[in-house]
Order: C-alpha cells, then sequence, then structure tokens
C-alpha cells in the first residue's frame, strides 16, 4: 500500500504488532490525527507507603536484579550523554551476564558510543530497538538484517508520543544522572559529567514500570529542583563514572569558515528576512551543523536592522544562541538539549534559561508543544527529494547511520521550515529525485538552500510570494536536481533485499516509511 | 604506447580515484573496483574506467580502482596518468591531448 509520500509500505510492516494492540497505518499526511483522541498507558508502580532511608542500591547488577528483568522485557535509555555514554553499555552489560534475552531497548537515540550493542544484537540477545538515532556498528548490523524484529525509529516527539499511547511499553527505565540524591531526585548539574538538562528521560520515568537513577555524584536530599523525580524512581544506584565528561559536553562548535557553507547560511538570514514571522517577538530554532549554526551569526544583523528581538528560541541549544540572549537579542531560552559547554555553562546562571521536557518541545499527541509556536526552524538533511521529502537516516549506501531527532516535529511545527544543504557532497547528490527513506515528509519542508540556489515548496504560496517581494531569487527545486545530476552523474538505485529491518515511523504514529536490509553491490 | 611496467595515479583522498595498471600478456581487462559511492556509481565507475582504457588501446591489464567519490573527469584523468605512467613515456614526449586523452 502506498502512503501518502508515495512509499510502498509493505504488508508485513503494518502488520507489526504494538503493545497496546493499536494497527499501524501508512502516513496519511500531516495533521491526520489532530482532533482525535489517545487513552494514556499508565505504568504498573510498587507503593512504596512505609518510610525507606535510601533507594540506593550497591551496583547495577543488583539493581537488574531487584527490577526483576526478565525474558522479553523492554529497558529504555536517554541519550544526553551524547557520545560519551557509559550507562547503555553498562546496564546491557550486566543484563547481558544475569544470561536475560530477548531484551528490546527503547532509547531516546542511540550512537557510536553503543557498538558493543551490536555484538548483543548479533548473538539474539537484543531482539529489538526503538529509538531516534541508529549509527555506527549498530546501524550496521541492523542494516544488514541482524536484529529480530524490525528496529523503530522516532522523532522525539514521536516517542514520547509512542510512550503515552503505549505503542511501547517500558518495563525498566535506567536514567542516568549528574548528580542524584538517596531518593532518586536527579540534576543534569553539579556532577562531574554536566549534561545541562534531562528533558528525554521525564516521559521515561513517568511511564516505565521500574526506574533506577544511575549516578557518579549523590548528593544531599533533597537534590531539587529536580529534572527527574524521586517520586518516579525505585532505585539509585551510584558507579564511578556514568561517562566520559569530554564527549558529553564537547567545546563550542566552531564556526564554520568554509565560504560555502557560510554563503549558505547568508542566504537562509534572507530568507528568513523577507517572511512575515520575521518581526518582533518571533521564535526560532536551529541545529549544530556548520551552515544551520552559522545562521545566528547573519540573522543577528538583520535583527539589528529590522530593530526587532527574538522572543523564544528552543531545541538543542548551542553557545551560539546563548551568545545572542546575552546580547539582549533573545527572550527566553527553552532547552531540551545541550549541544556544548557554553550550552551547558548558561543553563547553569542564566535564570531567562530553561529546561523542558521532550513532551514539551515536540510531542505531537499533548495539547500543544513548544514546536506548534515556532516561527522558524532552519535544519540540515542527507538527501532532500524534488517532493521536499528530507532523509536524514540512511547514507547513500541505504545504511542506517542517523537520526530524524527533532527534524520531523519542528518541520511540522514550525511555520517555516528552512532546509540547508550543499547541492552535492563528494559525489553524492544531495538535491535527488528519490531519497533512499522519507524520515521528514515533503509536506512539512518549505523551503530549501543550497550553494546553488533556493527552491521552495509549491504549496506555500505565502512564502514564494514575501521571497518575490523582497527580490530573493528562487527556482523550482527540480531545477536543483537536475543540476545536481548534471555535476555528479545519476545515481543508480540501490538494491535491496525483502527483509523489513526499519520501520520510519511519523510522529503521528503511522508509517512513513521502511527501510530493507541492504543487499551488497553486484557487479553486472 | 604499451604499457611496461605498474601504473599508479590519483590518490585516496575524498572525490580522488586511486587507479593501478599492471601489464598483463592475455586475458583481458581484469578490474577489482572498491569505492565509497559503489552502490549508486559503481556501474558507472567501471564503465567510465573501461571505455577510458579502450580509448587509450589497452586490451589486457590488472586494473585497480580505489574510489572516493571521484566525478567522471576525475577517473579519465587518472587512467590517463596511470597508462602514461605504466608506459615509462617520455614526459617531455608528444601527448595526444585532445585525441585518445580527453
Amino acid at each position: 500500500m502506498k502512503n501518502a509520500v508515495g512509499r510502498e509500505i509493505p504488508a508485513e510492516a503494518l502488520a507489526i504488532e504494538l503493545k497496546n494492540g493499536r494497527k499501524y497505518e501508512p502516513y496519511q499526511g500531516k495533521g491526520y490525527r489532530d482532533g482525535k483522541y489517545i487513552k494514556k498507558a499508565g505504568p504498573t508502580t510498587k507503593i512504596y507507603e512505609n518510610p525507606q532511608e535510601s533507594k540506593i542500591l550497591p551496583s547495577i547488577r543488583d539493581a537488574v536484579i531487584a527490577c526483576g528483568i526478565k525474558d522479553g522485557m523492554t529497558v529504555s535509555f536517554h541519550h544526553h550523554f551524547r557520545n560519551g555514554d557509559y550507562i547503555v553499555n553498562m546496564v546491557m552489560k550486566e543484563i547481558v551476564a544475569l544470561g536475560i534475552k530477548d531484551i528490546t531497548i527503547a532509547a531516546s537515540s542511540l550512537g557510536d558510543a553503543h557498538d558493543p550493542i551490536a555484538e548483543y544484537i548479533e548473538q539474539g540477545i537484543v531482539t529489538g530497538i526503538q529509538t531516534s538515532g541508529i549509527r555506527g556498528k549498530m546501524g550496521d548490523v541492523v542494516s544488514h538484517g541482524k536484529l529480530k524484529t524490525p528496529a523503530i525509529l522516532r522523532s522525539h516527539g514521536g516517542r514520547v508520543r509512542a510512550i503515552e499511547e503505549g505503542d511501547v511499553h517500558i518495563d525498566v527505565a535506567f536514567i542516568g544522572a549528574p548528580t542524584s540524591d538517596e531518593y532518586g531526585n536527579a540534576r543534569a548539574l553539579g556532577g562531574k559529567g554536566d549534561c545541562g538538562v534531562l528533558s528525554y528521560a521525564v516521559v521515561d520515568s513517568e511511564y516505565a514500570d521500574k526506574v533506577v537513577v544511575i549516578t557518579d555524584t549523590l548528593v544531599p536530599y533533597p537534590n531539587f529542583p529536580p529534572s527527574i523525580h524521586g517520586v518516579n524512581v525505585d532505585y539509585v544506584v551510584k558507579v564511578d563514572e556514568i561517562g566520559n565528561p569530554k564527549k558529553i559536553a564537547s567545546a563550542a562548535a566552531r564556526m564554520t569558515q568554509n565560504p560555502r557553507d557560510l554563503m549558505m547560511a547568508e542566504n537562509t538570514a534572507k530568507v528568513i528576512a523577507a517572511c512575515p514571522w520575521f518581526k518582533e517577538g518571533f521564535s526560532f530554532q536551529t541545529g549544530a551543523g556548520g551552515p544551520s549554526l552559522a545562521v545566528n551569526r547573519f540573522l543577528e544583523p538583520l535583527m539589528d536592522a529590522k530593530g526587532i528581538k527574538m522572543s523564544w528560541a528552543i531545541g538543542g541549544i548551542t553557545a551560539a544562541i546563548c551568545e545572542l540572549q546575552r546580547k539582549g537579542k533573545v527572550g527566553k531560552i527553552i532547552d531540551v538539549q545541550d549541544f556544548d559547554t557554553g550550552a551547558i555553562e548558561d543553563i547553569r546562571t542564566n535564570p531567562n534559561h530553561y529546561e523542558m521536557t521532550a513532551s514539551e518541545y515536540a510531542n505531537p499527541a499533548n495539547k500543544g508543544a513548544f514546536v506548534n509556536k515556532l516561527d522558524f526552524v532552519v535544519l540540515a538533511a542527507l538527501e532532500v527529494d524534488i517532493d521536499f521529502n528530507v532523509n536524514v537516516i540512511t547514507g547513500s549506501d541505504g545504511v542506517l547511520r542517523g537520526a530524524p531527532g527533532g527534524h520531523p516535529d519542528t518541520a511540522e511545527g514550525a511555520k517555516c521550515c528552512v532546509i540547508v544543504t550543499p547541492l552535492t557532497r563528494g559525489r553524492m547528490a544531495t538535491i535527488c529525485e528519490h531519497v533512499v527513506t522519507v524520515t521528514t515528509p515533503g509536506d512539512c519542508v518549505d523551503v530549501v538552500v543550497t550553494d546553488y540556489g533556493t527552491a521552495v515548496n509549491p504549496n506555500r504560496p505565502d512564502i514564494i510570494k514575501a521571497l518575490d517581494d523582497a527580490g530573493i531569487k528562487h527556482v523550482p527545486i527540480k531545477e536543483l536536481q537536475e543540476k545536481a545530476y548534471s555535476l555528479v552523474g545519476t545515481p543508480d538505485d540501490l538494491q535491496w533485499k525483502d527483509k523489513v529491518v526499519a520501520i520510519l515511523e511519523a510522529r503521528d504514529g503511522t508509517i512513513l516509511d521502511v527501510v530493507k536490509e541492504i543487499k551488497p553491490y553486484e557487479d553486472k | 604506447m604499451e604499457l611496461k611496467a605498474v601504473g599508479t595515479a590519483g590518490t585516496l583522498e575524498s572525490s580522488d580515484v586511486m587507479i593501478t595498471l599492471e601489464p598483463k600478456d592475455s586475458g583481458g581487462i581484469d578490474l577489482t573496483l572498491e569505492s565509497s559511492v559503489i552502490n549508486q556509481y559503481g556501474r558507472q565507475i567501471k564503465a567510465q574506467v573501461l571505455a577510458s582504457l579502450e580509448r587509450l588501446g589497452v586490451k589486457n591489464a590488472k586494473v585497480i580502482v580505489n574510489d572516493h567519490g571521484a566525478l567522471d573527469c576525475t577517473i579519465k584523468a587518472r587512467v590517463e596518468c596511470a597508462f602514461y605512467r605504466g608506459c615509462q613515456c617520455d614526459m617531455d614526449g608528444k601527448f595526444d591531448w585532445g585525441g585518445v586523452i580527453r
């Protein structure tokens, strides 16, 4: 059955059983579930009426045993420690050592730090993966069909919806925290490896049957104000290190000096400034990639020229936006993740820099997340096709190596979603006829800025008019794709086997696309 | 002009290709291809290399192509260069610019 972005969704994907019995549907277009109702799935939690002095257990192994983890269960993790994370590997090692199998990992994201999990997949111990990001060895083994069930890939907002709706039920959540008290009140500041916020883990703490906080810095009770509330926590474990602080928070991303990136950033800022929402009190999100980050720098003089300020910025926060706020040009920063030490330092000291939950950020099924009030978002892409569909998950070889993250959430929510990407990367055409995998549907993508020109989605006549009025040149996206192919040649289609290895869920829980097992290149 | 020795051209940098040609007495062209973009461009890279070799009149050779996303023009240039190096031809000699070298 073909879905609203023209992707064939095989029956085997639609037949996947979700925990709550909900049936998968093919993607129907944006706003499909708006106005419908969901019944939230609550966890089964233990009563602790009799006072206990402390919830501390001596080791992760003890926590695994105390939580009663059994074959077939689902355990969850967050990704605030990014590539410095030790938690996933430490916990999985203990689970495996206890001989427990058929485990599903439901993480907010997974990365290169989690290569050891690939081995558990190959051994058939980990049989399910639900995540936003999948990369490195894990991406490789999943792409080669080694995972027993298809991986389910969701946006950050889609994950919260799936947990709240009960598509996935978390038996035990393991929440790494820079600091915790003996009752599990956990914060992201004041420890050895601070990550700034714990936004993605909040839904886990509220919807998992059992919750374990793992920290390397115990602090006196009460550790307030907490990101993770002790009332939701069963056990606390102290370990030597939750992660590698150097990889948890990298130094501020250096502003790109690449003239191509700078040109694209400048053009993006001009597109934004030409739109009717670029007025006093506008709201904004940008990523941490080279050209996206550089947009901040070009936006500032345009704001000055018009005499306007930004009322709030959201998203993955970088030092660049904090810097803009220090200059008095941003009202509030609402933070779901910190990308660098500058952002972490800022939330420590700045009263106008707030933590929010992943649900507040991007959940499509709550009563209105921040993304729904967003004016502009600037995003990157691995590929964009002539229908404006974006791929941020599969490489040109068809192997999983990315993350939808907040891309689909912000793209749908924002009034104007701008994708910034070079026309080609090496021999790869970024603007192509059909993306390998649709991760953000084209009906949510408004403008594409490349080094060879800008294209506006024809379903946004208002933006086309705004650019025309401002004298900003734009071309049909087909022209950009043809230009790309004239430079690098027309790529052959990737060859796939029949097995579905991953499901790309739209944020509303329908199926946007599937990834099949990659067939190695055959010389013909 | 004939291949006399192993001729190599190109680098392993992104957007370049390293071509190695080894003379053989018979058996046609024996081509080994590695590429970072093999799934989408493997067929075209191979076709490009074979077309260049044919133009240069190479009938028998062991050919190793180690590609990191080179464009067609680069592939052509590297094959031609590897060939003339393998022919041990006089660097100051006459090259067939615009003829077999394109």
